[in-house]
């Protein structure tokens, strides 16, 4: 029995020191997920960075940049028939060794309670985009009963904010072990719930990491014919 | 997973109402084994003396399912609930801290999980541990099963018969014995005693670069033995052996396996601070089977059984190079820290490091804490500038310490990382601050037992530069001077 439990930091489990202050003292207290230790090592992702897929300009070699854009996005948007449905992808920190781990032990080996650690940050970041639906990015059912959950979906529900659930996939396999030409020449793996009007809508798509940015232009494709009138997306990492 | 009970026997269910979680279904029914049914060799192979979960197993559940039915196959709780407190049945954690909840895709409830171990998968309210009651494979062994031509010493032979002798009789025993003894060839015998038996036998060490140098090693004691190594990420997950060499945690994945256990390095990390460790190795053995504990450095405690009779245990205090242990100097050096804030070391620090530069002798520097080491570095580059650092998070360890063995680097300073395992053939050891509390009687004595290792050098100074001695430094070298008179007594050494 711990009587008085101290809260301890959810990716290392070590105690968390409050901080003391008049701060403290006088405005309620936030909770507390992670130690500062481990939040130092996340990168936050700020400074110039590309127009669409929020790709930071300062690690990229000059040559892989065209205008405001990132050679890959630039390329995107040169094909007729992906230009223009992806509006803005946000992220929140580089895809670092660190974050990896806590990525993979959430959605791999299944952590769901780190959700609350990015919580903070979704909260934020959705406060300020005002969307009206946030979908997270479906697994196909195999693929849910696997893990137990959808990490995206549970980051949503950890932030506060209701999901609506207008795709499901109808591929099943792997997008991890694809190469980048394979992931863009996919067919389409979504359907669109026909149900609810899209018309004039801000839709948000929610998944963990944006890597070639194909499976979320294939989401925003299908929404934005569906006459959704902006698509963005969130993602953990970029 | 949801189950229903019909005629005695727990079915799959994907209905909600009819169905529940296994953890809410109080008594798990066990069908009768049928004698008459075809199992699956391959399944028997994976899960013989195991407990796993549905996804470790790459077989359709249906199968699995046939086989529970049949009796060969058994289901237990992965959480079990006392009232309402929760347990984790593999890693047995009962810490309310280490639970989490999430809304569970497979049985549609709120579904209560382990943290502790989920790193080996996730364990939660829905989870049934899967595990083997059909008949144990067949091993065949060749008439002569250990290959090993290697002599032993009049210490290790003593402590060789010791171990036949607990493995026989499925008794405990702890074989404490110094560094550089040779302990893993005092192994050999009992090792072929269990197998000529047919008994099923583990030896399980903390750390994975410890299985990966045994491995070989074993594979050519016992050529036609089958030989499972297992660690995170290891190819043999599947492989059922007579013969297993695990890291302590892929013992989490075993249930009622082996006859006999030995236990390497039981006073060390992470052994001895995971309660959910002890807990894996107990859950492993048979209830009625052999442990051995091999260790240099019991703690105060089982040094205490020891001594007042409650513990099984026999001794090597001789090297194998029948030359007696370094036995550590004390030297004060004062406020040693104080002066590192300034960018200054002490004086006779500083004349010790110069004469092993100067006299090109190879020497290990221990330091309580990175941050220190880190500030006496560029100080210490003075006398040499290839002299190095390594601690746990650094990324260039093994290539340090590999630079280190090819004499590469004069001086290596390093964290209590290189307390144990390494071995450098000709050093001197030294310890700055050996008061710091991390400095416990069993790392100075590990740390001691870096001096002196091979039969050409047999000799290696050890200094413990101290602001205050304490008692675990007292101990530690009490400690190496009575191994050294036990084995002076017993007529191990030469001198």
């Amino acid at each position: 029995m711990h009587l008085f439990p101290q809260d301890r930091c959810l990716i290392c489990h070590e105690i968390i020191h409050p901080a003391i202050g008049w701060g403290a003292l006088f405005s309620q207290e936030k909770e507390h997920f992670i130690c500062p230790k481990c939040d130092g090592r996340f990168e936050k992702i700020d400074g110039e960075a590309c127009r669409i897929c929020n790709r930071p300009f300062h690690s990229l070699d000059g040559k892989f940049r065209d205008g405001n854009l990132c050679h890959d996005c630039y390329r995107w948007e040169e094909e007729p028939e992906w230009q223009g449905f992806l509006d803005k992808n946000n992220s929140l920190f580089l895809y670092n060794d660190f974050l990896k781990e806590v990525i993979a032990k959430f959605k791999f080996r299944g952590d769901y309670v780190l959700a609350k650690v990015f919580a903070p940050f979704f909260k934020d970041e959705l406060a300020r985009i005002a969307p009206d639906f946030l979908v997270p990015i479906p697994l196909s059912r195999e693929r849910l009963v696997e893990r137990g959950f959808n990490q995206a979906a549970a980051l949503l529900i950890a932030s506060g904010y209701p999901t609506t659930e207008l795709l499901t996939r109808i591929h099943s396999e792997k997008q991890s072990k694809k190469s980048r030409s394979e992931r863009i020449h996919l067919p389409q793996v979504f359907k669109v719930e026909p149900n609810i009007s899209l018309e004039g809508k801000k839709v948000v798509l929610v998944d963990d990491i944006y890597t070639t940015g194909s499976t979320l232009r294939h989401a925003a494709k299908l929404l934005k014919e569906a006459g959704a009138a902006s698509i963005q997306s969130l993602t953990i990492a970029r | 997973m949801r189950f229903t009970i019909k005629n005695g026997i727990l079915l799959p269910s994907n209905t909600i109402e009819d169905s529940r979680p296994i953890s809410q279904i109080p008594a798990l029914p066990q069908p009768p084994l049928n004698q008459d049914y075809h199992f699956n060799g391959n399944l028997q192979q994976l899960l013989t003396g195991k407990q796993l979960l549905l996804n470790d197993i790459p077989f359709p559940l249906n199968e699995i399912q046939s086989h529970y039915e049949n009796g060969y196959v058994t289901y237990r709780h992965g959480i079990i609930y006392k009232g309402k407190q929760p347990a984790c049945a593999r890693c047995g954690n009962k810490d309310q801290q280490w639970f989490a909840y999430y809304p569970c895709a497979r049985c549609g409830e709120t579904c209560l999980y382990c943290r502790q171990c989920i790193m080996m998968g996730r364990i939660s309210g829905c989870t049934p541990l899967i595990g083997w009651n059909g008949p144990v494979p067949d091993t065949i062994h060749p008439e002569k099963i250990s290959q090993w031509q290697g002599t032993l010493s009049k210490g290790q032979s003593e402590a060789s018969n010791r171990v036949v002798g607990a493995i026989q009789e499925n008794k405990e025993l702890l074989v404490w014995a110094v560094c550089g003894a040779g302990k893993t060839e005092v192994l050999f015998a009992g090792i072929e005693a269990a197998l000529a038996a047919k008994k099923r036998i583990c030896i399980a060490t903390p750390r994975t670069d410890v299985v990966l140098e045994l491995t070989p090693r074993l594979k050519a004691a016992f050529p036609e033995i089958t030989v499972a190594s297992l660690y995170g990420g290891s190819e043999d997950r599947h492989l059922y052996a007579p013969l297993t060499i695990a890291t302590t945690h892929q013992l989490l994945r075993f249930y009622h396996a082996f006859d006999a256990l030995i236990l390497d390095e039981v006073d060390a990390f992470p052994y001895t601070v995971e309660e959910s460790l002890q807990h894996a190795a107990i859950q492993a053995r048979n209830p009625a089977s052999a442990m051995i504990y091999l260790t240099a450095t019991p703690n105060e405690k089982w040094q205490r059984e020891c001594r007042s009779g409650k513990r099984a245990f026999t001794t090597i205090p001789a090297r194998f190079h029948r030359h007696p242990l370094p036995v550590p100097e004390f030297i004060w050096c004062g406020n040693w820290q104080k002066r590192l804030q300034k960018n200054r070391m002490p004086v006779n620090v500083l004349r010790w490091i110069n004469e092993r530069i100067q006299a090109n002798k190879q020497a290990l520097v221990f330091f309580p804490h990175i941050s220190l080491m880190e500030t006496a570095l560029p100080i210490l580059r003075q006398f040499a500038q290839t002299i190095e650092a390594v601690h746990a998070e650094d990324p260039d360890r093994k290539e340090k310490v590999q630079k280190m063995r090819a004499k590469e680097i004069p001086l290596l300073l390093t964290t209590t990382i290189l307390e144990r395992g390494v071995t450098f053939p000709n050093i001197d050891v030294a310890v700055i601050g050996a008061e710091d509390t991390i400095f416990t009687e069993s790392a100075l004595v590990q740390i001691a037992g870096r001096a002196g290792r091979s039969k050409d050098h047999p000799k290696g100074k050890i200094t413990f530069f101290h602001y205050g001695k304490t008692d675990e430094m007292l101990k530690a070298k009490r400690q190496i001077i009575e191994m050294n008179r036990e084995g002076l007594k017993r007529g191990l050494l030469d001198c």
